[in-house]
């Protein structure tokens, strides 16, 4: 079943239209790379879904697991199980991750109607997808963000991702700032985490070198507010070896 | 007690004041007098925590001799006026540090008005001041600092912070020097901002709902500054009511 239904989206970002009429479907199971050039519209799309004020939305309609996205709030379509990867993870001075990972956590499961999680079951959690993505437990006592690498904000959005567990991720540029190393253990993060029947991923990424370890379903191409292309994950090879201009031509 | 007339806001030390409401409470009582001695440590604190419409007025005269230590943990949220302010005398190789916290909605006015004199040499200060104020709430900083003209390798700091949840709220902040010494260290730092706008769609992409992302915030902005408080129920107590006082805050409706 469809999991996100996108159909003829536009939008604008401060009066100027960047989406423009965009479709895209994507179904539980499946993981699906958005490419494209720069100022193609692939962040704005993520921003977009994720509800970032700012990003009007001027016409087209995207369904969410059976539901309209935009009738919801940005921390509503959290608790439905949608979650946006940063391109640029926030710093938050004064906020600790584990505060903040709890209350979110916390956050959702009472918009779903479930108990909180106990202050041990929650360290618990966190222990296991910190390991998982080699992010040492320290790292996440610290304020959020503040002082961390590039590398370090993302695999801090990855484990993020694991304690959250969504249906649905948006992950916008999670492999840039990622050396060889980590964009291996980042890779396997969300193949260990999304690659579930239930579950869809959406990458939107500048390079193949990610889609090495996340092999994907689909690939589509990003250009000028629209979906111009789309294939498997061969495009992307493609993509990489001839460029967008030649694919696109 | 003295037969000073009413204070007006012509005067620098009352010149963001709510002087109508100093009225029927003139003349003021002499300063609190805190005496620290050759050597001594000394930790004093002040919850100000008046009833609503109050008027809380708290002066302290402090006189720190040669190689003391003063700390003052202040949080300042009661009344429709609450005033603390500190006259400070340093000798050689003394220490104040001031800690201090101001929250504030309705149409409260909320001040800290300090005067730290560095009479001799080697003498440091430390003040740190974070204001969180709503709704029509006015939130001032005066801070005064006299390097003497013997007072060599004087260590003074100011760092002064106030976040504005609403566009009504005042916050003012105003750091002034005088150094007669050639050699010394004065730096101060003022900022006044609003709620990180980028920190709270990131903390709503993660679920959490808008009241307790902006609660989160408000809290890390003021935390601290309390720290320091050796009595640990002591401290407990002033966390406490700083974070009745955000949440009452809140409740009104003030903010971003």
């Amino acid at each position: 079943m469809s999991l996100l239904r996108i159909e003829n989206l536009t939008n604008t970002v401060a009066d100027k239209p960047i989406l423009k009429g965009l479709s895209l479907t994507l179904n539980a199971g499946e993981i699906h790379a958005i490419m494209g050039p720069n100022g193609a519209g692939k962040s704005t799309l993520a921003y977009t879904l994720g509800g970032r004020p700012g990003y009007e939305v001027t016409g087209g309609s995207v369904e969410f697991d059976g539901q309209d996205l935009f009738d919801m709030e940005p921390h509503e379509r959290a608790a439905a199980g949608l979650f946006l990867g940063f391109q640029y993870p926030v710093e938050i001075p004064g906020v600790s991750n584990l505060q903040f990972l709890r209350e979110s956590l916390n956050s959702q499961r009472k918009a779903r109607g479930l108990d909180p999680l106990s202050g041990g079951e929650f360290i618990k959690l966190a222990k296991e997808k910190a390991g998982l993505l080699g992010l040492d437990m320290e790292m996440l006592k610290r304020p959020v963000n503040v002082g961390f690498s590039g590398g370090e904000k993302k695999r801090n959005e990855m484990v993020q991702m694991g304690i959250l567990d969504p249906k649905l991720a948006i992950l916008d540029e999670t492999d840039s700032g990622l050396d060889i190393d980590a964009l291996r253990v980042v890779g396997e993060g969300i193949n260990a985490i999304m690659r579930k029947p239930d579950k869809a991923v959406l990458l939107i990424t500048h390079y193949q070198r990610l889609l090495d370890y996340v092999k994907p379903d689909f690939v589509h191409v990003l250009a000028g507010g629209r979906i111009v292309k789309s294939g498997g994950a061969d495009l992307a090879l493609e993509l990489e070896r001839e460029g967008y201009a030649e694919v696109l031509a | 007690m003295t037969a000073l007339p009413l204070p007006t806001r012509r005067q620098e030390d009352w010149r963001y004041s709510d002087v109508e409401s100093v009225a029927p409470l003139w003349p003021l009582p002499d300063p609190v007098a805190i005496h620290v001695g050759a050597g001594e440590q000394a930790s004093h604190r002040l919850l100000q925590d008046a009833a609503d419409g109050a008027v809380a007025i708290h002066d302290y005269a402090i006189h720190v001799e040669a190689g003391g230590r003063c700390t003052f943990h202040l949080l300042n949220i009661g009344g429709k006026l609450g005033r603390v302010t500190f006259r400070v005398t340093l000798g050689k190789g003394a220490h104040f540090g001031l800690y201090g916290a101001m929250i504030g909605g309705g149409e409260q006015t909320l001040e800290i008005v300090t005067s730290v004199t560095h009479a001799e040499p080697d003498g440091t200060s430390e003040q740190i001041v974070r204001s969180i104020l709503g709704q029509k709430a006015v939130g001032t900083y005066l801070g005064r600092i006299e390097v003497a003209r013997d007072a060599q390798k004087t260590d003074a700091v100011q760092s002064i912070k106030a976040m504005l949840l609403d566009r009504t709220a005042t916050a003012n902040a105003k750091p002034e020097l005088e150094i007669y010494a050639d050699d010394v260290k004065c730096a101060h730092g003022c900022a006044v901002g609003e709620l990180d706008r980028q920190a709270l769609f990131y903390m709503a992409s993660r679920g959490m709902e808008p009241q307790a992302a902006r609660s989160l915030l408000l809290q890390a902005f003021v935390a601290g500054v309390f720290d320091d408080i050796g009595d640990e129920a002591e401290r407990e107590r002033f966390d406490t009511a700083a974070l009745a006082k955000l949440e009452a805050l809140a409740g009104q409706g003030g903010g971003a």
